[in-house]
């Protein structure tokens, strides 16, 4: 008897599998920081269309980039969200798969704030601040020595004499690519460290680069390798301790956190738009161009998400923190004609 | 032992009186009620970090149970909704929600004037804010329902957004509105009139266990619909395949199986099999039912298999266990009276054996029911909104699952949604208690002991 229902129950799996081949809903992974944003958009695309809501994974930029690269065919996603640019890696995979064209869609800018305890004092940053805080090591009287500041009042007069204490992003966020490169990198040069790792290093700049970005190893600097949620949570209960969030997950948690300024420069989408705020990045999403017009609904998914009421700066992803394109336009028409990317450049 | 108690006449031992307890003795009690101690404070400990537990995941969650609603009669613009005036259904349909907004606005602004309800400097828009952006969604599929509707004055119960509702269960203060970018203390203070004028009341939310999953921006209409929906069908699908496959095997390596290397090699490795971290089994699930059988993404026949394959091992556990427990006597007294080996075991030793299996079976189930790890690999954790399909056609719906659902709530920004999770948890673990309670039952109820 139990045979025959295993049987059965097998038989009817393998009848469903045939009749449900063809897949009717979108399917999209990829970053983490661009998820709100796709959920937002899918949610206000299945009530509006007569296409069913797409479904929005997470699991990061660089998974779900190779996730799309897989090949070509329903069983395969259709949109990577990715918070920073494809690489030429992914290209040249997709390519060995049979994914030969590739829409690169951007969306807009996220900005990178950091903010500390409301009830605590308010900072007022810049790049070297940062730099001499978290670097493993430092430019004294025209030497580079071993970092030893402990509070920020030794780094910077101005600043509160308060304990160094940074939670940031891990690695695998590409949050932190962009703290590496605009915040560190950027505090580097400023300071003058740059061109003493240059000459220690026999002018190789990428090896400058590096040690630009090695951290202190002390305790001082704590890498996050979970979500904003969790920063805040260290935060909660750290009060003294500055962390690092995305505007967006800043803007939702305002009764809680005081936002630094970076340059003199108070983080919004305005300030991040104009580009006075130095500490942002663009947010793309990469379409499989073979799929469109295959799987129902993607194109207008795509024309719906970059259209002005959604992503333009009175939609809904602006209001939920996504710094909206100046040159939203010139994205539509290429949505709208579907132009895959060039090479990189 | 006669010799030393009759020589020793004289030893202490003799003169120790069994009132007065000797160095000896007390160091034995002592010990003992140490152990004792450590025992009991053992079990302390482990009670206080249960009722912390507890106490929290109650504390955070009960509250998800409940919601705030916003009634008001809306107005059905003709001139917003059916702008050419023609009447025609299919160009009333293209009005996004969008479109709807300003109709929300519009009654708040008939509110203000009818029922002299009102803050300074709160304009009908920004008072539009206090319902969530359900709000529209609802009054679209409405219309779409029915598009004659169009010109008629109709009352809704819409949803307070995250921030209104918050503030009526004491997790938004006038103190941190102020700092808020989200909500106006004014826009408080307006909701507090409503309550009076009884336009806004808090009662039992339904929605919580119906609705679907919601985006980042409406954290009240966040349900667990679908998650229940999506976990109920892959318990279906570890059920049909896992009891049948599991009691098989058991049956056969209990019974009929010849004792030899082989099935010993068998039966190490299915103990080996239990132990396995559940994330194996997720990555299994990847290569073999997606990759290679190519079944879709964040199914949940795909979750099911995947879940059984981590099943399997603990029901046949189970069922061999409860099969030894079947004194050869029965299968003996069987085979006595003329029965072959096949009606022994079918119709004696399985009747006996069953309430042991389903208990293992029902155990399994919960253990499976909880499970997020392997669901992470194939796709389970995602955004779905759409509610999957009656089965069979529903089992390859994208779907998402309860345990899976607590993880991507406890990722959101909104604070709204530590309460959603909790009452997740709740839930998931009201269905856990229900499983081990029948488990219970079923075993007092039916269990024999020889």
């Amino acid at each position: 008897m139990s045979i025959k229902l295993t049987a059965s129950a097998l038989a009817i799996a393998a009848v469903a599998a045939t009749s449900a081949a063809a897949r009717d809903q979108i399917q999209i992974a990829g970053s983490s920081t661009v998820l709100p944003y796709a959920t937002i958009v899918a949610e206000a695309f299945g009530e509006n269309f007569d296409f069913p809501t797409p479904v929005v994974e997470g699991g990061g930029s660089g998974a779900g980039r190779k996730k799309m690269c897989e090949g070509v065919g329903e069983n395969t996603i259709d949109i990577a969200n990715s918070s920073s640019r494809i690489k030429q890696s992914d290209i040249d995979l997709c390519a060995s798969n049979g994914v030969n064209e590739i829409m690169e869609v951007r969306i807009g800018y996220d900005g990178i704030v950091f903010a500390s305890d409301i009830n605590g004092p308010d900072f007022a940053f810049t790049p070297a601040d940062w730099y001499n805080a978290l670097a493993a090591k430092v430019v004294v009287d025209g030497k580079l020595v071993d970092n030893t500041y402990a509070t920020w009042d030794q780094v910077n007069p101005d600043l509160p004499a308060q304990d160094i204490q940074a939670f940031i992003p891990g690695t695998k966020h590409g949050t932190r690519e962009v703290f590496d490169v605009k915040v560190l990198e950027a505090g580097c040069e400023a300071t003058g460290a740059f061109e003493m790792f240059k000459e220690a290093n026999g002018g190789d700049k990428k090896a400058a680069e590096k040690a630009c970005i090695a951290l202190r190893t002390d305790g001082r600097s704590v890498d996050i390798d979970g979500d904003y949620t969790e920063t805040l949570a260290r935060l909660d209960a750290n009060p003294q301790s500055i962390g690092v969030f995305g505007l967006s997950f800043y803007q939702n948690n305002t009764d809680k956190l005081a936002v630094a300024t970076m340059d003199g420069v108070v983080p919004s989408t305005e300030s991040i738009a104009t580009g006075e705020y130095p500490v942002s990045r663009p947010l793309f999403f990469y379409v499989k161009t073979a799929h469109l017009g295959v799987i129902p609904g993607l194109q207008e998914y795509i024309d719906f998400f970059v259209s002005d009421e959604i992503a333009g700066p009175d939609g809904p992803l602006a209001e939920y923190g996504l710094v909206s394109d100046p040159e939203l336009a010139k994205t539509q028409d290429m949505v709208a004609n579907a132009v895959p990317m060039g090479a990189l450049n | 032992m006669t010799d030393a108690t009759s020589s020793g006449g004289a030893t202490p031992r003799h003169s120790s009186s069994l009132l007065t307890q000797d160095a000896r003795t007390l160091k034995r009690n002592a010990a003992e009620s140490r152990f004792r101690a450590y025992g009991l404070s053992a079990v302390v400990i482990a009670m206080l970090a249960l009722v912390f537990l507890l106490g929290s995941i109650l504390h955070n969650g009960s509250s998800a149970f409940r919601q705030t609603f916003i009634t008001l009669d809306v107005y059905l613009d003709p001139a917003k909704l059916d702008k050419k005036g023609t009447g025609n259904a299919e160009e009333i349909r293209k009005v996004t929600t969008f479109g709807y907004a300003p109709l929300i606005a519009a009654s708040f602004e008939k509110l203000f004037e009818e029922e002299g309800i009102g803050v300074e400097g709160i304009s009908a828009k920004k008072a539009g804010d206090l319902i969530s952006k359900e709000g529209a969604a609802d009054l679209r599929r409405f219309v779409h329902e029915d598009t004659t509707r169009v010109g008629e004055t109709v009352s809704f119960s819409f949803l307070a957004s995250g921030r209104i509702d918050g503030f009526f269960k004491g997790r938004v203060t006038m103190e941190s509105a102020e700092r808020d970018s989200n909500v106006s203390p004014a826009q408080l203070m307006l909701a507090e009139q409503l309550k009076e004028a009884g336009h806004l009341k808090t009662s039992w939310n339904w929605g919580f266990l119906t609705m679907a999953d919601a985006s980042e921006n409406r954290p009240e209409a966040a349900g667990l619909g679908v998650a229940i929906l999506g976990s109920f069908y892959m318990m279906i699908v570890v059920l049909v395949l896992s009891l049948p496959i599991g009691v098989a095997a058991s049956i056969y390596l209990e019974e009929f199986a010849p004792k030899n290397w082989i099935t010993d090699i068998i039966e190490v490795n299915i103990s080996n099999l239990a132990a396995v971290p559940s994330i194996v089994f997720g990555i299994l699930g990847l290569a073999i039912f997606i990759n290679f059988a190519g079944l879709p993404q964040s199914a949940p026949i795909v979750g099911g298999l995947v879940l059984t394959l981590m099943t399997l091992p603990t029901i046949i556990i189970a069922t061999r266990a409860s099969l030894k427990a079947v004194p050869p006597s029965i299968r003996d007294a069987a085979l006595g009276v003329g029965a072959s080996k096949m009606q022994a075991v079918f119709h004696h030793v399985l009747p006996l054996a069953a309430p042991g299996i389903l208990t293992g079976t029902i155990i399994g189930l919960a253990q499976a029911l909880g499970e997020t790890a392997p669901l992470l690999l194939i796709g389970m954790v995602a955004f779905v909104r759409e509610f999957p399909a009656a089965p069979p056609e529903g089992f390859f719906d994208p779907a998402s699952a309860l345990p899976v659902q607590v993880y991507n709530w406890t990722q959101r920004a909104d604070p709204a949604f530590v309460e959603r999770a909790s009452g997740a948890i709740i839930v998931l673990l009201v269905f856990l208690l229900i499983m081990n309670a029948i488990a219970i039952v079923l075993r007092r109820r039916f269990e024999r002991r020889w």
